[in-house]
């Protein structure tokens, strides 16, 4: 199907049955239950999921299978986010144009970047990644920022190119040459696709459930399909190969004659599309685009999710970034007053202690639980939750899945 | 000629910072070979021992004051810290005031602990696993470490202020014979770059004069001779790994008058740290202290308003801009060693 071995085959349809049944899927608790605040089913929540999904399967790419390891890939999604907010600032609301030209824009900065930063490997192209996207969130943040044209065109211009550190944001001034300048009731308009706004929703009540499908979720989750099937058919093509074996043994490939730069560099530039892309879909979903998509600490998160997924897994990086995403968005909503609740079975002096014990790895501390996770998989699991998974299904399979783990479609990242 | 001395002196503190924490990357990096992305959360964890012995100092038990009283007429309870029970009260209320430089006294013992048991207890498993790896079980560790001090101090900045008599500022303009007033220079930030000096000096003089100094830079060029000699190389390496861990808490402690510490700090400097380490040429102590003095410098240069006239906003890429033209024309940085890290 779809040029595709049997076994990626299914992967593709298990993600696109989890993708679209999503709204159901993340909302396993009744509304109003004491576990409902577990729920992950609301449009935000999931877009965000599948976004960042877009955003580690394209890091996934480079790193998974170049070895090569960028603290810097949030200057693409940066530039991602301001190329799809001038297209809705120039042109009109419609998202595939601004996705069009946030992937175009990343693309052209990752082949600059890309160029220079590769002529190093190792840790040194680790810190060139990471001086290029601090530049970036530099100039992002203050020069670029500077009106060159002074007060008059303030509509348009709010702050020069990029917003400065308030960020760039939808005016009633913005010319949108291509569609309407307002909506109809003379609020901002709203991004969409061919009039079907990203924010529209429906929602089905069934019982004491309440599920709600939002168009925004569901543009981002094809977009994702789709990205997800291009790194399934990179991953198995020569060219995929190609980056494995540089990852290997650079020096081997030389001897053979081979010359390892374009390969890197195109996977360099693919993955910062990819970035782009996300970058696009993040703007589309909430039309605003601020510096710190650039800083460090988002490139530091896209590393986090495709390690604590499984690197140079084809399915690991959108897991990663499913499992900090709902960490960030659900364990940090936990506060002392609920865990009281939760272990008010227990004797009172009992019952201070274990929520004193649990209390700094969540809610606020969230990010503790985090370290800690990602430490333990960079120890003791290099190939992150697929091996993990992995592991476990070995152990119930016994000795006769030791086959299946060798095959190419889960491969840990060495 | 004055703009240019004040400006090199700003660049001197800041300098200070990069060069203290350059140097115990490279001593990590020279000697286990580890690219240690928690070097900044010991940066950051020497500032709050700062923190913490001033909240030791001023813990304090309420007594009755006779001689005042409230609104109601009844005596006034007022904090009296424990330590001017033990000392008297003038004696007391210096020490508080020396919280800071008595920090240096708690934070050695502390951080060269905190440095030998991440060593021992995780690095050690990292010598044989690739770069790639140890970056990221470091900075996973210095998230953990970041996230704990943000657990038990807050997220806010703690002001630690430094010593009463050191508040002031310092006019070199009338010193060096310029108008009074056209160079002023805050008397802490003198001392933090004397205290630089002197921790860096001694580093080095520790490594060139003592047997143990010796041994470890013979370890450093070629371990496994060095091993197979009979010494035990691995302990000597884990007692640096404290000293480097002692090294940038102590630049943490003195930093905390300067800026007040919060849990981010740490981060915050690494990422420069880095591009000075990869500058100065990676495993190279002079070359790290050099490239710290000198990308302070040239930041505090950057930072003119005349010059940001022209090139607005290269104060703030200055540093990247050199790492990248040093790392693209010289891979092995300005004093780096040839065949050390250099593809």
């Amino acid at each position: 199907m779809l040029g595709l071995e049997k076994k990626d085959a299914t992967l593709l349809l298990i993600v696109f049955g989890l993708t679209m049944l999503a709204p159901f899927l993340l909302n396993p608790f009744p509304e109003g239950s004491a576990m409902a605040q577990f729920n992950a089913g609301y449009p935000d929540l999931m877009q965000r999921f599948v976004i960042f999904g877009i955003f580690a399967i394209g890091f996934n790419i480079l790193f998974g299978l170049t070895g090569y390891l960028s603290f810097g890939h949030a200057a693409f999604l940066g530039i991602g986010s301001y190329a799809a907010m001038w297209m809705f600032k120039l042109f009109g609301m419609n998202v595939i144009p601004a996705l069009a030209l946030s992937v175009v824009m990343s693309g052209l900065f990752a082949v600059l970047i890309g160029y220079v930063s590769l002529r190093r490997s190792g840790i040194y192209f680790s810190i060139l990644t990471l001086a290029f996207a601090m530049m970036s969130y530099a100039l992002a943040y203050s020069v670029l920022a500077t009106d060159m044209d002074g007060p008059d065109r303030q509509g348009l211009l709010q702050k020069g190119l990029t917003g400065g550190e308030t960020g760039l944001q939808l005016t009633l001034q913005d010319p949108r040459i291509l569609g309407q300048k307002a909506a109809e009731d003379g609020n901002l308009p709203v991004p969409n696709i061919f009039g079907l706004e990203m924010r529209s929703s429906a929602e089905l009540e069934l019982g004491n459930w309440v599920f709600t499908f939002s168009a925004g979720y569901y543009f981002s989750a094809v977009v994702m399909l789709i990205a997800f099937y291009l790194s399934i058919r990179i991953f198995r093509s020569p060219f995929g190969m190609m980056l494995r074996a540089i990852k290997s043994n650079q020096q081997r490939l030389n001897y053979t004659g081979l010359n390892p730069k374009p390969y890197t560099l195109a996977a360099f530039v693919i993955s910062g599309m990819y970035a782009g892309l996300a970058g696009g879909l993040m703007a589309s979903m909430d039309p605003l685009a601020g510096p710190e998509r650039m800083f460090w600490t988002a490139s530091g998160e896209v590393v986090l999710m495709t390690i604590l997924g499984g690197a140079g897994t084809l399915i690991g990086p959108v897991l990663g970034a499913g499992a900090i995403k709902y960490m960030e968005n659900i364990l940090s909503k936990i506060n002392s007053d609920i865990l009281h609740g939760w272990f008010a079975f227990l004797p009172d002096g009992l019952e201070d202690f274990v929520v004193a014990i649990i209390y700094p790895f969540i809610g606020k501390g969230w990010h503790l639980t985090l370290g800690l996770i990602f430490m333990a998989v960079v120890i003791f699991l290099p190939g992150g939750l697929v091996e993990a998974g992995q592991r476990v299904a070995r152990m119930f399979r016994g000795k006769k899945a030791e086959d299946d783990s060798k095959s190419a479609s889960t491969e840990p990242a060495e | 000629m004055d703009w240019f001395i004040l400006q090199l002196l700003n660049g001197l503190d800041k300098g200070s910072a990069y060069a203290l924490i350059a140097l115990g990357l490279t001593l990590i990096f020279g000697t286990l070979g580890v690219v240690n992305f928690a070097h900044g959360a010991l940066f950051m964890i020497g500032a709050f021992c700062a923190v913490t012995l001033s909240r030791i100092l001023t813990l304090s038990h309420q007594v009755v004051d006779e001689t005042k009283t409230d609104f109601l007429g009844n005596p006034l309870k007022v904090d009296v810290p424990y330590v001017y029970d033990i000392f008297g009260e003038s004696m007391g209320a210096s020490i508080i005031d020396w919280a800071v430089p008595l920090s240096i006294l708690f934070a050695i013992p502390v951080m060269i602990g905190i440095g030998v048991i991440m060593e021992r207890g995780l690095i050690k498993h990292f010598y044989k696993r690739p770069h790639a790896d140890q970056i990221l079980v470091t900075f996973g560790l210095a998230i953990v470490l970041q996230e704990i001090i943000k657990y038990y101090f807050g997220a806010n900045p703690i002001p630690t202020p430094a010593p009463e008599a050191f508040t002031g500022s310092f006019d070199f303009g009338a010193l060096l014979g310029f108008d009074p007033g056209s160079i002023i220079y805050p008397y802490w930030r003198i001392i933090y770059f004397i205290f630089a000096a002197i921790i860096i000096g001694g580093v080095f003089a520790f490594l060139q004069f003592t047997t143990f100094g010796m041994v470890v830079r013979a370890g450093m060029a070629d371990r496994e001779t060095v091993g197979l000699l009979g010494i035990n190389i691995d302990r000597r390496f884990t007692i640096m790994f404290g000293l480097a861990a002692a090294v940038a808490g102590l630049a943490g402690v003195m930093y905390t008058p300067i800026n007040s510490p919060n849990y981010h700090m740490g981060m915050d400097f690494l990422v420069l740290s880095f591009v000075v380490v990869v500058v100065g040429g990676m495993g190279s102590l002079p070359g790290a202290v050099l490239a710290g003095f000198l990308l302070g410098i040239l930041e505090s240069f950057a930072s003119m308003r005349e010059v940001i006239e022209i090139l607005p906003g290269i104060n703030q890429v200055i540093i990247y801009l050199v790492a990248i033209i040093i790392l693209l024309t010289r891979p092995r940085g300005l004093m780096g060693r040839k065949g050390v890290m250099e593809d």
